[in-house]
């Protein structure tokens, strides 16, 4: 049975590691927000994770979670009217990245909820995990 | 055959195992919190029990399909031990993305299974205690 509060352990981890990587894209999104061109030329595009559960092999009732993809958001690029810069069109327009700012930090702050809860959780198992090793003690 | 020693731990040892799955079916709720359209579960402690203690026959193991006849197909569920006892939360109030975990409800649920346990943990030394003092005769 003490399987299972390992577990525990197995599960927060996971959900810490995919809170990460969405921290992650998060702060690639908000640092490339004026990023006019990217690796490949053309402007950034925000980048969103997706989580899916993760079933753990063995004790079957165990559900982690993990990141499956990393998509690039489908929203319009935002239209800049700049002339002299470069990257202008005919017209005198540039394209900019599509992120959201005011998105992407409440995106942050839930990530970042989320991987305290976790890392609290972690604690909690850890704790009861010690304690019950003091049986008899 | 069972000693008075075992019969005097065979309860809080099943119930201790009740609450460490009820722990970590928790744990899979709070890490999927974000996860779109996870439903959350939860453990009848009470049915959990009884299965771990043997006292409802067929209440334990994984879920199976009736069959009534020798050619039907054996089907099993690919859950744990107490499957059966696992249960879907009533959410509260609905996500967008189909996700039925709400925070507040899981995070009680949690610290309340942490209690139970370590409540658990203080009774099974309380009755090793009890034994040792009744062997050493003091």
């Amino acid at each position: 049975m003490a399987g299972n509060m390992f577990n525990v352990f197995g599960i927060a981890g996971s959900a810490l590691t995919a809170q990460s990587v969405r921290l992650n894209t998060t702060s690639s999104n908000l640092a490339n927000a004026d990023s006019v061109a990217s690796a490949d030329g053309r402007p950034y595009r925000a980048k969103q994770v997706v989580f899916e559960v993760k079933p753990f092999a063995e004790g079957g009732d165990a559900q982690g979670v993990r990141v499956t993809q990393i998509v690039e958001s489908a929203a319009p690029m935002r239209m800049t009217f700049d002339p002299n810069n470069p990257a202008a069109d005919a017209q005198g327009y540039v394209q900019m990245p599509n992120v959201n700012v005011v998105e992407e930090m409440v995106n942050m702050i839930s990530a970042s909820r989320s991987y305290q809860t976790n890392a609290e959780m972690m604690n909690t198992a850890k704790q009861l995990m010690l304690k019950t090793l003091t049986i008899g003690q | 055959m069972p000693t008075p020693l075992d019969r005097l731990l065979d309860l809080p040892q099943a119930a201790l195992g009740v609450r460490a799955a009820r722990q970590q079916q928790l744990a899979s709720n709070i890490a999927n919190a974000d996860t779109p359209h996870y439903k959350a579960r939860d453990l009848d402690f009470r049915s959990a029990l009884e299965s771990a203690l043997g006292g409802k026959a067929g209440a334990g193991g994984p879920v199976e399909l009736a069959r009534t006849s020798s050619r039907h197909i054996d089907a099993k569920g690919n859950g744990g031990a107490f499957e059966q006892a696992m249960k879907y939360r009533t959410e509260t109030q609905s996500s967008v993305d189909g996700n039925t975990v709400d925070m507040d409800v899981e995070r009680s649920a949690f610290a309340e299974n942490s209690v139970q346990y370590e409540a658990l943990l203080t009774f099974i030394s309380g009755r090793l205690r009890t034994m040792q003092q009744a062997v050493q005769g003091q």
